[in-house]
């Protein structure tokens, strides 16, 4: 067990945008939320997965909804107490603790709200080590774990527990009340036990977020870009450096589909490159061979300051630096590929892991 | 003949320049900034009017680009204190107004802080209805401990209903004391919108005051039937009344208008624009006359908004900047003597090494004493010229968007000190009246209408939405005194909001059109 104060909070925020692979939201409202529970409420405990015993009930909150609209519509922050006091009637169970669903964007952020306000502990994991935008995609439905019963409940105080057939169905069903309550609801969803959690959370990448925030904003050593001390420290790949020339935006069934053209500078010069998104950045091409794809992370950063750039913020003109880190082992099961691999999202590649890619790259 | 006056109030000089009804130069001066800014104002005006010649009376506009608002947040000078009234409840509390500001700004503005019931969804259903007992209440409780009040309804950029009933509630109990709204200064992103609302409320007095120098300073100079107007980061204007009311507008506008000044004066609409002050070298482009945005979120004083600026890389370095010598290497900067050149460096009989005097030294410019140089080892001045132009290079490099050569406008007091000797350009350009380009820029700015917010494409196609927005911005740009033949759609965007079946997207369309003569 650890504290997390105000400081850590920036940290993470910054590496979570980074997991965030272009997608997820900016973590900026989630990390003014955790900063100003942890403000009234005090720093928060953060316990490893082992910590949790295999009894303990846990329960993943999150957002739903455009983060488009939370910016606008900022949560009361009193959902989650509403959520908790519903799940824990239901359910017969006292909460333990809570935990992201995802590591990455605005959705890594509120559960420390969230542990701040109710003084529970969060644990140190997430479902996908990483963003992705639909509520299955997570490690815990690969094993099985159900997301009912789901709690969703606006800023109004209006709630809802769902108990659905699938977790294809909550998704559905939880999408169409998301509009109905104004665009942005928050939720609690995959509540499980310690056990469940030790074997399905991809461990430790709050951890993992605060030491990529740490290596982007470390003064100590100025000579070396803060791109270049990230990589490092990730083990990442560099895969392409250039200034975007393009954006090519669309949305289709309320998703933010595009794709960003990068001319290369530097080492890429003449080269060019293009990353499609799909919300997340999901598919890099330089010329006809594709240098990564999900479930891998991509994500675009700042060439300078090495701060992520969420696929809404991209701009031409940029200098950028389009960034790979391989994916956890468990999106690389067959199960795995198929929930959030390339031909999921409908791209004619086949999966082949972004270390590989690499290595056989020109 | 009719002419314009425009003036531009740097750090370091405050620029006039007249121009004439053809929009030609027909004189530019350069005075140092006051300390009082409006003092260094009066001085410029008084030196451009002799210079000119011209008759005073055929002066028909004036126009202020000035720094008064940046230094007040910046200097938490001269700031109101703002209640604070947010229209959301029950959303919102989970974030208070000003979460993350510095604290002294904080303390400038005072912690009158109210959440009201109302504010909208994004496809403009209410949260809740206003409460109006509660208003009055909050009104009461304002009564005598706030100069200004900032009113920001949750989603107004979409419907702004609750901001103009809870206005007209707080005029029945306090009268008329100054009210922003935020719908009428910033878009989508309720913190950002907030605190430029608060900010633009906070520099109400400062506003006012700075608008009764420029006329008092017009009217001693006797230029007494001009119509005032103020410009705007985008490098459009406003009217001296409108300047008041949105002071926060003001924010930023000299990196405009010298881009836009230095498009002007060499008739290139796309280029990258080099501005070298005496303490800075501002890098930025133009994009079919208009100077390409940040994409970046901007901080005023350390309070984040969302305006949109000009997309600026400043380097460091500048003609008065310091050179010094460290084993075999020249160190160029960051240090500068900025306006205390004419004291400081070899050249006007100081002691101190700058830029300015490397370049005397190599015969690229008269200024000074030249004498006062003569033992500089050429070879030293040499090297130090040449990692002066790489400081150039780099920022140039910086702010391409292709390797394709593109032509540079060098404008600015301290661009003589570029050599031509610049990478990956097509070609350099040296306007007339490079000093003053950014009181050019001034004097020859438009005037503009924008709307952004979100449509929900459920009743209508994408098209007529976008077509709606455009007629919005143009009826804008006329109201702010727009010639409507003049009027030109600059930009349209459109972001479709993420996670949403509901195909909502948001809308952004800026009208921009000429002065009506």
């Amino acid at each position: 067990m650890r504290l997390i104060d105000e400081k850590a909070i920036e940290k993470i925020a910054l590496g979570a945008a980074l997991l965030g692979t272009g997608g997820g939201g900016d973590p900026y409202i989630g990390k003014l939320m955790a900063i100003e529970a942890i403000r009234q409420y005090g720093p928060i405990q953060m316990l490893d997965p082992s910590e949790v015993p295999d009894d303990a009930f846990v329960v993943p909150t999150a957002m739903m909804g455009a983060p488009t609209v939370l910016i606008e519509k900022i949560a009361n922050g009193n959902e989650f107490e509403v959520i908790i006091k519903h799940l824990e009637k239901y359910t017969g169970q006292k909460v333990f603790a809570t935990l992201p669903i995802e590591a990455g964007g605005v959705n890594s952020m509120l559960p420390f709200a969230v542990a701040a306000k109710l003084g529970i502990p969060i644990v140190d994991c997430d479902g996908m080590g990483r963003a992705f935008p639909e509520l299955q995609m997570v490690t815990f439905h690969l094993d099985g774990i159900t997301t009912s019963p789901m709690v969703v409940t606006d800023e109004k105080g209006n709630s809802m527990i769902m108990e659905t057939v699938s977790n294809n169905w909550s998704e559905t069903l939880a999408r169409t009340a998301t509009i109905t309550m104004g665009g942005s609801v928050m939720i609690s969803i995959y509540s499980m036990f310690g056990h469940q959690l030790k074997k399905s959370a991809i461990y430790n990448t709050l951890t993992l977020a605060e030491n990529i925030g740490a290596a982007i904003t470390d003064k100590q050593d100025t000579d070396v870009l803060p791109i270049d001390r990230m990589i490092n420290f990730v083990d990442g790949y560099k895969l392409f450096t250039g200034k975007i020339v393009d954006i090519l935006r669309e949305t289709r069934q309320g998703f933010n589909f595009g794709k960003a053209k990068i001319v290369g500078i530097n080492a890429d010069k003449g080269e060019s490159c293009e990353v499609d998104f799909q919300n997340e950045n999901l598919v890099v091409m330089k010329g006809d061979e594709v240098l990564a794809t999900t479930p891998d992370l991509i994500t675009i950063v700042d060439l300078e300051t090495g701060v992520p750039i969420t696929t809404e913020a991209l701009k031409y003109g940029r200098r950028v630096v389009v960034v790979g880190l391989r994916c956890d082992a468990k999106w690389r099961t067959k199960k795995g590929i198929e929930t959030v691999g390339p031909r999921y999202f409908k791209y004619d590649i086949d999966y082949v892991p972004i270390e590989e890619r690499v290595k056989g790259a020109k | 003949m009719r002419y314009r006056l425009g003036i531009d109030v740097g750090g370091t000089n405050t620029d006039a320049v007249i121009i004439d009804e053809s929009l030609n130069v027909v004189a530019g001066v350069k005075m140092p900034t006051t300390l009082d800014v409006t003092t260094g104002i009066n001085n410029a005006i008084k030196k451009v009017l002799v210079e000119s010649k011209i008759n005073k009376q055929e002066i028909d506009y004036a126009m202020l680009g000035t720094t008064h608002c940046t230094n007040a947040i910046v200097e938490r000078k001269g700031l109101c204190r703002v209640g604070i009234i947010r229209i959301a409840a029950p959303a919102t509390f989970s974030i208070r107004p000003m979460p993350d500001w510095p604290e002294s700004l904080r303390d400038a503005i005072g912690s009158n802080i109210h959440i009201i019931k109302g504010g909208y969804e994004f496809d403009g259903r209410e949260i809740s209805q206003l409460d109006y007992q509660e208003i009055r209440d909050v009104a009461k409780q304002l009564k005598g401990k706030v100069d200004t009040i900032a009113l920001t309804a949750v989603f107004s950029p979409v419907r702004n209903d609750h901001e103009y009933e809870v206005e007209s509630i707080l005029r029945e109990e306090l009268g008329d004391i100054p009210i922003s709204k935020s719908s009428e200064i910033a878009s989508v992103g309720l913190i950002e919108r907030e605190n430029a609302t608060i900010l633009n409320a906070a520099l109400h007095n400062v506003a006012t005051r700075t608008v009764e120098g420029f006329k008092a300073g017009l009217k001693q100079e006797g230029i007494l039937q001009a119509e005032l107007y103020l410009c705007q980061n985008d490098g459009t204007l406003m009217s001296a009344e409108y300047a008041q009311r949105y002071p926060i507008l003001t924010i930023a506008c000299g990196p405009t208008n010298s881009i836009r000044g230095a498009s002007y004066l060499s008739q290139n609409q796309d280029a990258i624009v080099l501005d070298v002050g005496g303490t800075t070298t501002d890098i930025g482009v133009i994009m079919s006359g208009f100077p390409r945005e940040s994409s970046l979120a901007v901080t005023i004083g350390g309070a984040r908004t969302n305006f949109r600026m000009p997309d600026i890389t400043a380097i460091g370095v500048g003609g008065g900047t310091l050179v010094k010598e460290v084993g075999d290497k020249v160190i160029i900067g960051p240090e500068s003597v900025g306006y205390q050149i004419t004291e400081k460096s070899l050249i006007f009989g100081g002691d101190i090494l700058t830029t300015s005097d490397i370049a005397v030294r190599l015969g690229m410019m008269e200024l000074g004493d030249s004498a006062l140089v003569a033992h500089i080892d050429e070879g030293f001045a040499k090297k130090a010229m040449t990692e002066w132009m790489r400081l150039i290079n780099e920022g140039v490099d910086r702010m391409k968007i292709s390797a394709e050569p593109v032509p540079i406008i060098l404008v600015g007091g301290g661009s003589v000190l570029v050599t031509n000797e610049l990478e990956g350009i097509s070609e350099i350009i040296r306007p007339n009246h490079f000093p003053v380009a950014n009181a050019v820029g001034s004097a020859i700015s438009q005037v503009s209408g924008e709307i952004n917010r979100v449509f929900s494409l459920v009743d209508i196609t994408r098209d007529e939405a976008i077509s709606s927005a455009k007629t919005t911005a143009i009826d804008e740009a006329i109201k702010a005194g727009a010639e409507p033949k003049s009027i030109e759609i600059q930009e349209v965007e459109d972001i479709p909001l993420a996670y949403h079946p509901g195909n909502a997207t948001r809308i952004r369309v800026k009208a921009v059109g000429d002065l009506c003569q």
